[in-house]
């Protein structure tokens, strides 16, 4: 696992409009190429963090244009490589053990970023940040 | 520019009519065919945009037709609020009786219908034309 104490690779902070979402997957999909993933796995990368930002922008921050958040990626060292991306903001918290997938076989429209999430990446983890808002941290390895 | 509106209406009487629609990045072209109509999104379909496709898809289906083709062949990326729209009028086509049928997605497309497991669930085809026989 990447060292968080150290600086990530990369660093940006967007504001909760889905406006910007593309730039963001274009950014996180560049990265993961860069490092040898290949091309349907950047583009489901680009996908979970996507999926990630939009449960942020829909249920942290209620559809308000003004909220924060804060994408950091790391390139994992060693062999194999891969990413680690965290995902902060200030939105409202959520008892991290509530973020569950839902049921698949229950056919209706939304709900599916977590799942989405938990199906891309290696290791997935969501947790209170302190005093205020949430971190998700994500793993993907080559 | 004029967001939801009507960019442009081109009607050929007798045979087929055609529609645009534009706000951000997406842009959605609706054909007439004989049973029924084709929507074709242009773009990336993400939760900027999901709202659009929803609308427009929303108004088609209060028309009824029998047979709704999402041409999907012009959409390299989907998320999740995508796919949900798709969802909802694949429910509200069950509902009204109509078939609706995807064609021609994007392997980036079509592998999040897989992770979402809803590629048996909805009607997915390689082509308008297969989409037209079905």
């Amino acid at each position: 696992m990447a060292d968080l104490t150290t600086e990530p690779e990369v660093q940006l902070r967007m504001f909760s409009q889905p406006r910007f979402l593309a730039a963001v997957r274009a950014l996180v999909g560049t990265m993961a190429q860069r490092l040898g993933f290949n091309e349907m796995q950047c583009g489901q990368i680009s996908l979970a963090v996507d999926e990630a930002l939009c449960n942020v922008i829909t249920h942290g921050y209620d559809r308000k244009p003004d909220g924060q958040l804060w994408i950091s990626i790391w390139a994992l060292p060693g062999t194999p490589t891969g990413l680690k991306i965290v995902i902060e903001d200030l939105a409202n918290q959520v008892d991290p053990a509530a973020i569950q997938p839902r049921d698949l076989d229950d056919i209706r429209p939304g709900g599916l970023g977590v799942h989405i999430i938990r199906e891309v990446m290696d290791e997935v983890t969501w947790e209170r940040r302190s005093p205020e808002g949430m971190r998700l941290t994500m793993i993907k390895r080559v | 520019m004029d967001g939801l509106g009507v960019m442009d209406v081109m009607d050929v009487e007798g045979t087929a009519s055609q529609h645009m629609s534009k706000a951000e990045e997406l842009e959605i072209h609706t054909e007439d065919i004989p049973d029924g109509i084709i929507v074709r999104p242009t773009g990336e379909i993400d939760l900027s945009c999901a709202a659009l496709l929803r609308q427009r898809l929303g108004k088609i289906q209060e028309s009824q037709p029998s047979r709704l083709v999402i041409d999907l062949s012009a959409v390299p990326y989907m998320d999740s609020s995508g796919v949900a729209t798709l969802v909802e009028a694949m429910q509200i086509a069950r509902r009204t009786g109509s078939k609706l049928v995807l064609c021609a997605l994007q392997q980036k497309v079509r592998s999040i219908f897989e992770i979402a497991r809803l590629d048996m669930v909805f009607s997915i085809v390689g082509s308008v034309e297969e989409a037209s026989a079905l």
